[in-house]
């Protein structure tokens, strides 16, 4: 028990009980659950299991979703920022409606929402019939696919970032202009680095949100196989012909490659973390 | 560097902060802006700076040695601002943050790498903190922090250098040694300083000139002896130091000390504590009836508090001159002011010599 105690002394007693806890419930609400969908897969075997996931379609369904997932995560971080910005910085009336209308998209059920974006922009709807005479369709394409996935991920960046931004004294860009710096340059060099921890788990979160999104991306990405087909719906798919165990090892693929996305921003975040001191 | 401040107001809201100030600051002095908060000394010093703009419409102006400078931003303006609490960016390091005003200059007037590292290395001598150019901020004292603000500030060769409450942030024993520090700092380098405080006492030790400010105007300008000693309006008297006030009105153009205040012809007598006499009889002039109430010893003067006319008085004396007439507690004394100024309605000073 010795290296293991909470990080400081701690005038709040029971890390023992707090461990106890900790384990059991995530491994209640995570592991076990987890451990049933592996032990599930591996019913085919570690051959059965490598023939499912490197079928053409399933690996087509893999570069579709993780490829519109880092997008719209992407385009998050630059929408969610500036909407932030807007919410934490600007002064308009009706910014508590506003505020509140960024949390829909969790609020949503997501088929409703699938279901609104596909009526938004179906090649037979205003929107749509503006597109297409732009040469741009979005429904029933990857581009669908992404928009729906920045529809659903939005709120996570606008409201890791905003709390960051409150935090942010107006004093830091002050400094920075009467120091010589341009507008430009006081956001590139002190505003966005000291928002970046910030940006980074909105990222992560947008993009795991995206990864594992199902209701919303069904309806308007057309579901072609090989173009627009996405991991959780081949899941489904597969789950709909009975043949769990090829559901369940796409499933721990799927997971496998977010857990080791999802790792791997943790590790950026914790190096930045330890490298700024506090 | 001199500054010229002309006709400056700001209004924020139905807040007037600054109501027409005029101002002129010498080249190479270190001038501190005195008075309490709201008074408007901060937003006048973040005028200065280009952090605030004067009130639209208005032909208020700041000007750098003659040259108008009211439409330069801030970052076009060439000024070290130091704030009260730092402002260091975290994210780098002390080293980094002193080079921060180096590495923004447009790519002409960029300073090389070895320039950047020589620049920033004497600054940090400057200011006493070489061995710490490697840390984050959040690993130094609050005292060593401002240091590095203030190298930070002087890194770009400021033309003028404006700190905000420079040492408010600090405790007590760090404050009196940094402002020390301060002072033979800028005895050292003698760029154009003005320094914002609250604090008579700061203003008065480290300052060429003191700017006493009330209501967003100036109440008073002069060296810290002649604004101490000669104070313009009863607002400076009371403001500079303690002082006591003895309230009474006019009787046949001489004052009357009945402790009440009185309508129309109300006159106050201010005091400062080391002015005031204590003796057993009245004195020639005027003399004041009080009665001990406690006797503080310890301390560099005797502190003796009184109680004349429903109020509490202040009385400091010297050990030496206590010890010859010494008073306790519940005895009956006559108070004799040695300086004193009285104010009348307008608290302006009325001419009276007592």
């Amino acid at each position: 028990m010795n290296r293991l105690k909470f990080k400081q002394n701690s005038v709040l007693p029971g890390f023992g009980l707090s461990l106890g806890f900790t384990v059991f419930y995530l491994s209640l609400i995570v592991l076990v659950p987890l451990s049933a969908l592996i032990l599930r897969s591996a019913e085919g075997g570690l051959e059965g299991f490598w023939r499912t996931v490197s079928q053409p379609r399933v690996l087509a369904s893999f570069r579709v979703t993780f490829a519109s997932a880092l997008q719209a995560a992407l385009l998050n971080v630059v929408f969610g920022v500036t909407v932030a910005w807007f919410l934490v910085r600007g002064r308009f009336p009706l910014k508590r409606l506003v505020d509140a209308l960024v949390d829909l998209p969790f609020a949503m059920p997501t088929a409703v929402s699938g279901i609104a974006l596909t009526a938004l922009l179906a090649p037979n709807s205003a929107l749509g019939l503006a597109l297409a005479r732009l040469g741009v369709q979005v429904a029933f394409t990857p581009h669908g696919i992404t928009v729906a996935m920045i529809f659903i991920g939005l709120p996570f960046v606008i409201r890791s970032v905003q709390p960051a931004l409150a935090d942010l004294s107006a004093e830091l860009e002050e400094a920075a202009s009467s120091l010589g710096a341009t507008r430009a340059q006081t956001l590139w060099r002190v505003v966005l680095p000291l928002l970046a921890p910030s940006i980074l788990s909105g990222f992560t979160l947008a993009f795991a949100r995206a990864l594992g999104e199902y209701g919303s991306v069904v309806f308007i990405a057309g579901n072609m196989p090989m173009r627009t087909e996405i991991a959780s719906l081949l899941i489904i798919t597969k789950l709909e012909q009975f043949d769990y165990t090829g559901a369940t090892a796409i499933a721990v693929a799927l997971l496998a490659l977010s857990l080791l996305g999802i790792l791997a921003i943790n590790l950026i975040q914790a190096r930045a973390a330890r490298h700024w001191g506090n | 560097m001199s500054i010229s401040i002309r006709q400056v107001s700001k209004t924020f809201g139905a807040f007037r902060a600054l109501d027409g100030v005029n101002l002129e600051v010498p080249s190479g002095g270190l001038t501190a802006l005195l008075g309490p908060s709201g008074s408007g000394k901060t937003t006048l010093l973040r005028i200065v700076a280009g952090l605030e703009s004067v009130d639209e419409g208005t032909s208020g102006e700041i000007l750098f040695d003659g040259q108008p400078v009211t439409d330069n931003p801030v970052n076009r303006r060439q000024v070290g601002f130091v704030f009260q609490h730092y402002a260091l960016f975290r994210h780098m390091t002390v080293f980094e943050n002193v080079a921060f005003g180096l590495r923004v200059k447009p790519r002409a007037q960029r300073p090389s790498q070895a320039e950047i590292r020589e620049r920033v290395q004497e600054l940090l001598r400057l200011v006493q903190l070489e061995q710490l150019a490697q840390r984050f901020p959040s690993q130094l004292s609050g005292g060593q922090r401002q240091r590095i603000a203030l190298a930070r500030a002087l890194a770009i060769q400021p033309r003028v250098l404006l700190l905000d409450e420079p040492f408010g942030a600090l405790d007590a024993q760090v404050r009196a040694e940094l402002r020390r520090w301060l002072r033979h700092l800028h005895d050292t380098i003698h760029v154009t300083s003005i320094f914002v405080t609250h604090d008579q006492e700061e203003a008065l030790e480290v300052a060429d000139r003191v700017v006493v400010m009330n209501r967003g105007r100036i109440e008073q300008v002069g060296e810290p002896n002649e604004v101490f000693q000669n104070p313009a309006t009863e607002f400076v008297m009371k403001f500079l130091g303690d002082v006591n006030v003895f309230h009474g009105r006019l009787h046949n153009a001489e004052p009357v000390f009945t402790g009440e205040p009185a309508a129309g012809d109300a006159v106050r007598l201010l005091v400062r504590p080391h002015d005031l006499t204590v003796q057993m009889q009245p004195g020639d002039g005027v003399s004041l009836q009080a009665r001990v109430y406690r006797v503080l010893l310890a301390g560099s003067l005797v502190k003796i508090e009184l109680t004349s006319q429903g109020r509490v008085v202040q009385v400091h004396v010297p050990h030496e001159t206590y010890r010859a007439t010494p008073v306790v507690a519940g005895q009956e004394v006559y108070l004799v002011p040695k300086v004193s100024r009285l104010y009348g309605a307008e608290a302006e000073a009325i001419e009276y010599v007592i």
